[in-house]
């Protein structure tokens, strides 16, 4: 072809592919890297918490009951001589794990009801999102409470009750996606090609779709690990004698304890916030590294 | 360092005082060191009094950048002026603090933006906004400074300027949007308007009166103007003395006149041999090579250089400066004087004029009758209360082996044709027949047989590829889904595309974010002929293109079509290109046909008032033409088609409208002879002497 | 305009009948009921004791009619009594609200107002050391759960400085005075604030950034304004815009905040009211609760679209 040679064009170097590209830019996110090793430090430790802490949760030292931290309690121990750094480990277990958990059946309710949504359009849409808005106008926490009145307080159900009630913002979210995508150009293009509507879903809606929806995803961990505390803390979680960062804090409503024995009530409040905030500084971080824009490209002019 | 800019400087010494605006040696660079995008290298020019100037360049070139630093508008960081000064009448506006620049700016010095829906600001009413920043500036009271707006109002041609103070931003067309725009910046007198390509989203015949209105109001005003813009055919009409600007740089200045009869630089050569002139159609288009830069190397070189055919090694290593090539026209090019004896434009494609395909008659497709209606539905239960006529009543051929272009201003209902001819928007009504078969009620799976025959290339390079899937992907995307050869073939066929679209076998494995928007454009053009489709629609494919780059793609595709025998439907709004590239044209307005006939003789005698007001509103590169040529400038803007004008859709704006065209929609009428061919039109005046 | 308020009113009329339908269902799957309460509060029971009470109560009807009988009653004001203490549940409901409106109300306002000032100030300081240290600070701060802000507010406050008092509305045995009572709202509002003050920031950051790179902000900066009408007449009215729907956001989630704030700082509210129900769970109580929560989230939900119809010309009415 005699333009061949007209292509002199900018690609220069090595093609990093869409993935690597992502990686870097995460990795040049510097809070999110931070994020990332906390909270992969947090995560490994309660996994391993058996290697770690020298006490089980509730193992009981009965010469050594409200202790401040030192050499042998690391981060003190309870009113009862329970160890708090190895009750920090072992209830983080259980709050990220309802963290994770939770979401995970969120998001997959909230997945298909969106694309359900997204993608047949018409009354189907018009009545979810009906629903969707319903169920968003509840204060969130205060119908995972009277649930949980119904249902009795365990982790189960904090996890269960938790995971069914919070679908509606990712449902909201896959659907807007979707709706957007369908009328883009290439949508279009591949239909023009005589595409099916299945690979048109799996091949360009979805990996499209894929990464705001990763990015909801990740913040809601956060999220739902704060409201998890919550529940906790008033006592309809996890329930005693199992810890969990947010009933930890339950001993500091007595007033004696919380002014002279911040050890503790103030380690499993700061894990929460330092495991939120990591969760958070990621999810920041792959919005940044995930962002559409820099892939479709400045648009012209 | 030699900063000639001659001209202005004759002009102003005979005139006896120094340069209203003085820009010397201007550099900007964003971004950090190291890792800085070098927006505007030592650009030096001047202004006289009521002086109009052009800066042309094409995106990324630097001219808006410089404009908006003089204002103070680039924001600082990541933007710095690195050297450079900038008189206005003797005062630095790059050294003046800040607060003191304001006093200038919107007072002295004034702009319009490029798109009027989003340079005003949606929540504030226009009489708010018209008014500021004479309160601002002159002090005046409320009641004085509306006064002085209403007659701004008045002087740019907004109608009912009284009533029209209160309304919003949202509640008014484009065209009258920039009008407003004009209004606002002009409602100080300033003596410098800069005028940032105000036209560019803007409709061909509301850019004709956007342009009239800015040159009338120069004249009246006396102020000087600085036109920014990418199209030199645009300015050649009716500006004094062009600056071509390329990466960053000043390339070459000289009085319109002379820039057009003798350009000197490589750069501006190439871009006059890259527009399709309406005196001489039919030249092949010399497109210039390669993608414009990313300017993120240090200016120590010519940054043409590496698409300059006439490079040098000099030109690689320094920097080329402004200097005089006659008074008051100069070029920076280290190789002007050698290349001046140079033909124009090389003998080589003087000679391949444009092929154009035997005489072609029998019909490929045939559309009749078609109209395509969408839906306007409200309230909770989606009642359908109303329908957007985006096609209403449509119908023409396409002859094998022709291009027939579909020609219209946005919203006339061109793409949504191309579509449902395509299948891809369901007809409300009419006929499609793809080589005699009807399929306008097709069956999904019928359709799917067509799209081995007929393919389209759309109108956005960085909208129409999935992001996320590789050159090879998308290209071999049309061959999976209809199963055609194996897993290798399929491949092989992939790097035979590439090749055939002048692209890398190398990108195969690239992802569109990766490469430059001609070559995006390249492989949407690839995609579609994958499967040996014998019908291509081409909705707008140059539209989102750099002017150099448009060329290539034109070009591309005109050879495609001698080599694969192929048909084509172009759909686009660039008349002059239209003009080069098509065998017919069909004028669309508002969802109807208005005009069909080859394009010589749509061209040549164009018989419906709105084709007719249409071509005399194309820019013409030469500014000899501007003072002859007789503009039509068609009043108001193009109406809802959810509303279409009773009878004929053009009576409205029709200078010869009369009673009946309010009434009866008029039928085509063919006044072609046997020489021209068919020349379809629908007007009841058509004829009329 | 008016019927627009009226469309919108009427489009929360099913909204509503789903709510009381959550509400209902929540109860009557509730253990426990009524009799049981009111029984095992008076006398030993007996079978016949208990059915009888039943039919009084209608609580042997089929499902449906009781739930109509309900509605009937919510219409009528009636929301029942208290199996705890036998009081009408509107009554308590009517005696507390005013305490969680208070509390509620200067949260909200006092994080919206620091939120917004600080988001703005973060924007227009972009790619400074002040937008950087505001940023970091709005993470930390909506990664707080606000039950720890609480405690850690009252050890520092009320425990070691010993400024403000660490729970209810007044001070005990003193007569009630307005000075009083805002001293002991300040720990309660604050912890309740600032979560929110932190999201208002993230969001009119992100909002004013990107009305700062509208070309409308550029037009005004050429017509040579001030800095200061630049910002405060072009740019927060736009930026506004998209923290109405914050705004309406945050409502919800500031009555699951209150109910653990109260909790701590014993803020006689309806959140307080609402977790000591769910403890001695008595349904009528939660139904009461949960039902004037929703109600009033969509009459705020209301006001919310119609600040946004106020704010923004180009909302239209039908």
């Amino acid at each position: 072809m005699t333009e061949a040679a007209l292509d002199t064009g900018i690609t220069a170097g090595a093609s990093r592919g869409l993935w690597g590209e992502a990686a870097r830019r995460f990795l040049h996110h510097r809070l999110a890297t931070v994020g990332l090793v906390v909270l992969t430090i947090i995560v490994l430790a309660c996994i391993f918490a058996p290697l770690i802490a020298h006490y089980g949760p509730n193992d009981i030292d009965l010469r050594g009951r409200n202790q401040p931290p030192g050499g042998v309690h690391w981060l003190g121990t309870d009113g009862t001589g329970r160890d708090i750094f190895a009750r920090i480990l072992y209830g983080g277990r259980i709050s990220l794990s309802v963290g994770f958990i939770a979401v995970a059946i969120s998001a997959a309710i909230g997945i298909f009801v969106g694309a359900v949504a997204g993608y047949f359009g018409g009354k189907v849409d018009l009545f979810l999102m009906g629903l969707i808005d319903m169920v968003l106008t509840f204060p969130r926490l205060v119908i995972i409470i009277a649930f949980v009145a119904v249902v009795g307080p365990s982790i189960l159900n904090t996890m269960l009750v938790i995971g069914l009630l919070s679908w509606p913002s990712i449902a909201r979210l896959t659907r807007g996606e979707i709706l957007s995508l369908r009328n883009q150009e290439f949508i279009l293009a591949a239909r023009s090609l005589g595409t099916s509507p299945s690979v048109i879903i799996l091949e360009h809606i979805l990996p499209n779709v894929l990464s705001p929806i990763l990015v909801a995803i990740t913040l809601d961990v956060a999220t739902v690990i704060l409201l998890e505390a919550s529940l906790s803390f008033l006592g309809l979680g996890a329930q005693a004698p199992a810890a969990s960062w947010g009933n930890m804090l339950r001993d500091a409503r007595t007033l004696s304890i919380l002014e002279s024995q911040p050890w503790m009530w103030i380690p499993p409040g700061a894990m929460i916030a330092i495991a939120v905030l990591s969760i958070n500084f990621v999810g920041d971080g792959l919005r940044d590294a995930l962002d559409p824009q820099h892939i479709i490209g400045g648009g012209g002019k | 360092m030699m900063h000639a800019d001659t001209l202005a400087r004759d002009k102003v010494e005979a005139a006896g005082q120094r340069p209203l605006l003085d820009v010397q040696g201007l550099s900007v660079a964003f971004g950090p060191e190291g890792r800085a995008v070098y927006a505007v290298n030592d650009v030096s020019f001047q202004l006289a009094e009521g002086e109009s100037l052009a800066i042309v360049g094409e995106s990324g070139s630097g001219k808006s950048v410089t404009m908006q630093t003089l204002m103070g508008l680039i924001r600082k960081p990541p933007g710095r002026v690195t050297s450079g000064r900038a008189l206005f009448r003797g005062r630095d506006l790059l050294a003046m603090p800040d607060s003191e620049l304001r006093q200038i700016c919107g007072r002295d010095i004034a702009m319009i933006f490029q798109d009027p829906m989003s340079s005003l600001n949606p929540v504030l009413t226009i009489g708010l906004q018209l008014t500021e920043a004479l309160r601002e500036h002159q002090g005046l009271s409320e009641r004085e400074a509306e006064r002085q707006a209403l007659d701004m109002l008045d002087l740019v041609g907004i109608a009912n300027a009284a009533q029209r103070m209160q309304a919003f931003p949202h509640q008014f067309s484009g065209g009258q949007l920039q009008r407003i725009g004009i209004a606002m910046a002009l409602v100080c007198k300033p003596s410098i308007l800069i005028a940032d390509e105000p036209t560019t989203a803007l409709d061909v015949t509301i850019q004709a009166q956007i342009v009239e209105l800015v040159a009338r109001l120069q004249k009246e005003l006396g102020m000087a103007i600085i036109w920014i813009s990418h199209d030199l055919s645009l300015v050649a009409g009716f500006v004094e003395r062009v600056a071509v600007m390329y990466a960053g740089s000043l390339v070459e200045t000289a009085p319109v006149e002379r820039l057009f009869a003798a350009p000197t630089h490589p750069y501006t050569i190439g871009l006059l041999n890259s527009i399709p002139s309406l005196t001489a159609a039919n030249t092949r288009l010399v497109p210039i090579k390669g993608a414009p830069p990313n300017v993120t190397l240090p200016p120590t070189f010519c940054a043409f250089a590496p698409r300059c055919d006439h490079a040098v090694a000099r030109c690689r290593e320094a920097k080329p400066v402004l200097e005089p090539v006659v008074s008051g026209h100069a070029a920076a090019c280290w190789r002007w004087r050698e290349l001046q004896g140079l033909p124009r434009t090389p003998e080589a494609v003087m000679a391949t004029a444009r092929a154009s395909g035997a005489a072609p008659n029998e019909p490929l497709l045939t559309v009749s009758g078609l109209k395509v209606h969408f839906p306007i539905r409200r309230g909770v239960l989606r009642r359908q209360v109303g329908a957007v006529r985006a096609v209403d009543g449509v119908s023409f051929e396409v002859l094998r082996g022709e291009t027939l272009a579909l020609v219209g201003e946005s919203g006339c209902g061109k793409s949504t044709t191309g579509r449902a001819v395509l299948g891809l928007e369901r007809p409300s009504e009419g006929e499609i027949l793809f080589e005699g078969k009807d399929y306008a009620e097709a069956t999904a799976e019928r359709l799917k047989e067509r799209r081995r025959d007929m393919q389209m290339v759309f109108q956005n390079p960085f909208a129409s590829l999935n992001p996320r899937m590789t050159v090879g992907r998308i290209i071999g995307e049309g061959l999976r889904a209809q199963k055609i050869g194996t897993r290798t073939s399929r491949e092989a066929r992939v790097s035979d595309l590439l090749a055939l679209v002048g692209l890398r076998e190398a990108l195969r494995d690239r992802y569109p974010f990766e490469l430059s928007g001609g070559q995006r454009q390249r492989v949407g053009i690839a995609r579609a002929l994958a499967g040996s489709p014998k019908f291509i629609i081409a909705d707008e494919p140059i539209s989102a293109l750099d002017v150099s780059i448009q060329a290539q793609i034109v070009n591309l595709l005109d050879d495609l079509k001698t080599r694969l025998g192929l048909t084509y439907l172009f759909i686009g709004h660039d008349l002059s290109m239209i003009r080069y590239l098509s065998d017919r044209v069909a004028v669309m307005y508002l969802g109807r046909i208005v005009e069909t006939g080859s394009t010589a003789a749509v061209f040549g005698t164009p018989l419906h008032p709105y084709t007719r007001a249409l071509l005399s509103a194309i820019p013409v590169p030469d500014p000899k033409a501007g003072g002859t040529r007789r503009r039509i400038v068609l009043g108001g803007g193009v109406p809802d088609p959810s509303k279409p004008p009773s009878g004929c859709h053009f009576h409205p704006r029709c200078p010869k409208a009369t009673e009946i065209c309010a009434k009866v929609a008029p039928e085509p009428r063919d006044f072609g002879s046997s020489a021209s061919g068919q020349h379809l039109v629908t007007c009841h005046h058509a004829g009329e002497v | 305009m008016l019927s627009y308020l009226l469309r919108k009113l009427l489009l929360g009329v099913p909204v509503l009948f789903g709510v009381t339908i959550i509400v209902f269902a929540i109860a009557h799957a509730m253990p426990g009921d009524a009799v049981l309460a009111m029984i095992t509060a008076e006398a030993p029971s007996s079978e016949e004791l208990i059915a009888m009470r039943r039919g009084e109560l209608g609580l042997d009807q089929p499902l449906y009619i009781q739930y109509l009988n309900w509605i009937g009653q919510i219409l009528h004001g009636n929301l029942g009594r208290s199996f705890v203490n036998g009081r009408s549940v509107a009554a308590i409901i009517g005696e507390r609200l005013p305490m969680t409106l208070e509390l509620m109300g200067v949260a909200l306002l006092a994080a919206f107002v620091i939120g917004t000032t600080l988001g703005v100030i973060s924007a227009l300081r972009q790619y400074r050391l002040t937008d950087y240290s505001l940023t970091l600070g709005g993470f930390v701060g909506v990664s707080i759960p606000d039950f720890f802000m609480g405690l850690l507010l009252v050890y520092v406050f009320a425990l070691e400085l010993r400024w403000l008092p660490s729970s209810g509305i007044s001070t005990a045995g003193d007569s009630f005075s307005l000075a009083d009572n805002l001293r002991h709202l300040i720990l309660p509002a604050a912890a309740l604030a600032l979560f929110r003050a932190a999201i208002f920031m993230r969001y009119a950051r992100a909002g004013m950034l990107e009305v700062l790179n509208q070309s409308y902000m550029r037009t005004a900066r050429a017509k040579g304004l001030k800095p200061s009408t630049i910002v405060l007449r072009h740019g927060l009215r736009n930026a506004l815009i998209p923290l109405v729907t914050v705004f309406g956001l945050a409502l919800p989630t500031l009555f699951g905040g209150s109910v653990v704030i109260e909790t701590i700082f014993q803020w006689p509210g309806i959140g307080l009211m609402f977790i000591d129900a769910v403890v001695n769970r008595d349904s009528p109580v939660i139904m009461g609760y949960v039902l004037i929560t929703a109600i009033i989230v969509m009459l705020a939900n209301l006001a919310t679209d119609l600040a946004y119809s106020v704010l923004d010309p180009r909302v239209s009415y039908d």
